[in-house]
């Protein structure tokens, strides 16, 4: 008590020094041991012939040019990018339509406003199931399109209408999420903007593009950055359309389907499935930068 | 547009607005129907009935006679509450000491998040999975929670949020000598109320909805989650889709339910969250 009372500048001074860190040391400690050590290892274990029960030793860019020769490494890398491809548009444009659609202030549009959401709070496991009982051979949309006069289209048969289906079961579960995102940027547009354009007689085509389109482009960027990164590393909606070996002949195995099947098990090739997880990263990253990028080069 | 809509504008959202509802809202209560279907009914009867001719209760029932379907939902449950308390303390903690602390290696503190951010789960789950086993924690709940524990974003949302707060707010309690965990629990906390509830529904939902993680990190089927749990009921009964649906109904009806309670604090921070993070 005596010392305390002496020198409590000191005391004081340690306190500040080291106080923040317990604060920190939960978080800090869970973010390195799960996320940046396993990120770490897994760029070690790229360079390994690692097995699920083995360590294994360097072997160097083997991996990489085993991928260079793996026939089901293509097929991946396709379909995760043309996920991509045709899914980003949709998902950077639909939801902006739909954000305008509620955004003005009508009876009853909050309710309308979270009940587009629902899809985004329900699992995707849910969701997938729920739209592969809808697309099933004798389901409801075949039931819709027979009585349209169309015959049974085989969803869930075909490597490429399977494909689709999974994309546009993605499109439609960012459908509420996104346009939340819309609706934020929309919330900050200033209203005069729109009532000048209409006093000068703009139609509401022409104030979509030449007024809402330019007040919402850097959130449109966001979307498209966010998007395309996790249409990137499509798994679950895919892997339970098409079931776990990637529908008729493996067709639609996407990368991070290579991933878990080649990675997981107990003869699961670790080395082989790490340096894979680098190939996801790296494009990821590349895409997001990509898009980010495209956006500053606009704004000079 | 300058002063009111037209009542044709009006006519023209509200039905663009109901064709949106049937295409978002539709296939969940097309399963619901379904669910509710007894096996004598053809449910794939042409064309499709949208309601029940005897709705029964008879397939939650059988769901949960072939798999353990309320054991998986109370998997879910512990790790969805783990999952809320590591991270609405853990982020809340960090982010203070980010936002409002003075010390050496605040930056580099920082910097660990945002790289944190950018590694996809998706890359390194094999590294996880490893590691897990190498701490022989695989097949145990304790491994479905612990690399979500405490979430590099929430972090960073939590450092936005105090971050936010008028410095003048603390300074009463400097005066009054309050020292830093005091300051933190009794004046800041108590202003982020709102970003904490965000967190915390956002830690729920992230945590009952995860496929990949406690896909490949679980194999005895006492432990899984639901989600995990349904996907095996997916393989196995495909045939009866009555089954199905009832399952899937059992895992989205708390969600929706929560989410119908507290969807006010959802939608302020859901936005900001995902424009500042």
């Amino acid at each position: 008590m005596d010392r305390h009372s002496r020198r409590p500048a000191s005391r004081a001074r340690t306190h500040r020094a080291v106080s923040p860190w317990l604060f920190l040391l939960p978080g800090l400690g869970i973010v390195a041991a799960f996320n940046l050590y396993p990120f770490l290892t897994t760029v070690h274990k790229a360079f390994t012939d690692a097995r699920t029960l083995t360590p294994g030793t360097w072997v160097g860019l083997r991996n990489f040019q085993d991928m260079l020769e793996d026939e089901q490494f293509w097929v991946a890398l396709r379909n995760s990018g043309l996920y991509v491809l045709l899914v980003v548009p949709f998902t950077v444009l639909l939801p902006l339509l739909l954000a305008l659609l509620v955004h003005k202030q009508l009876p009853g549009v909050t309710f309308f406003r979270s009940a587009f959401y629902t899809p985004v709070v329900a699992s995707v496991v849910v969701v997938a199931l729920i739209w592969g009982w809808m697309l099933d051979d004798r389901g409801l949309l075949n039931g819709i399109l027979r009585f349209l006069g169309a015959g049974p289209v085989a969803f869930l048969g075909d490597e490429w209408l399977l494909l689709l289906s999974a994309m546009a079961l993605t499109v439609w579960r960012g459908l509420g999420y996104y346009m939340i995102i819309y609706l934020a940027a929309l919330a900050n547009v200033p209203r005069e903007l729109h009532e000048a354009a209409a006093v000068d007689g703009a139609g509401a085509l022409r104030r979509f593009v030449s007024v809402t389109v330019p007040a919402v482009r850097s959130t449109m960027v966001l979307v498209g950055a966010l998007s395309s990164v996790s249409a990137f590393k499509v798994f679950a909606e895919v892997h339970l359309l098409a079931g776990p070996t990637g529908g008729p002949a493996g067709q639609d195995t996407t990368l991070v389907m290579l991933v878990q099947r080649t990675g997981t098990g107990l003869n699961g090739r670790v080395g082989y499935a790490s340096a894979l997880s680098l190939v996801v990263f790296t494009i990821a990253l590349l895409l997001m930068l990509l898009v980010l990028r495209a956006d500053r080069k606009e704004d000079r | 547009m300058t002063t009111r809509t037209s009542a044709w504008e009006k006519a023209l959202r509200y039905l663009l607005m109901l064709g949106v509802l049937a295409v978002t809202v539709g296939p969940f209560l097309w399963q619901l129907s379904t669910s509710l279907k007894s096996t004598t009914e053809d449910i794939y009867a042409y064309p499709p009935n949208l309601l029940p001719e005897q709705p029964t209760l008879d397939n939650y029932a059988g769901v949960a006679d072939i798999i353990p379907v309320w054991r998986y939902a109370l998997n879910s449950l512990q790790v969805a509450a783990a999952n809320v308390v590591t991270n609405v303390v853990g982020a809340s903690l960090a982010g203070y000491a980010l936002a409002r602390l003075r010390f050496r290696g605040r930056r580099i503190a920082g910097l660990a998040f945002v790289a944190a951010l950018l590694v996809p789960l998706e890359s390194i789950v094999i590294a996880q999975f490893t590691m897990m086993r190498d701490l022989q924690l695989n097949d145990t709940l304790i491994a479905v929670v612990l690399p979500g524990a405490i979430g590099a974003l929430n972090v960073l949302l939590m450092r936005n949020a105090f971050a936010n707060l008028p410095y003048e707010i603390e300074e009463a309690a400097v005066i009054d000598g309050a020292n830093v965990w005091q300051r933190f629990v009794r004046v800041a906390l108590p202003s982020v109320r709102g970003t904490l509830a965000v967190v915390a529904i956002f830690a729920f939902m992230g945590a009952w909805d995860d496929f990949l993680w406690p896909l490949i990190v679980l194999s005895d089927s006492d432990n899984f989650t639901l989600t995990v749990g349904l996907n095996f009921l997916h393989g196995t009964f495909q045939q009866n889709p009555r089954l199905v649906a009832a399952g899937t109904v059992i895992a989205v009806a708390p969600l929706l339910v929560m989410f119908a309670c507290l969807q006010r604090y959802f939608f302020r921070g859901v936005g900001e969250g995902a424009v500042k993070g």
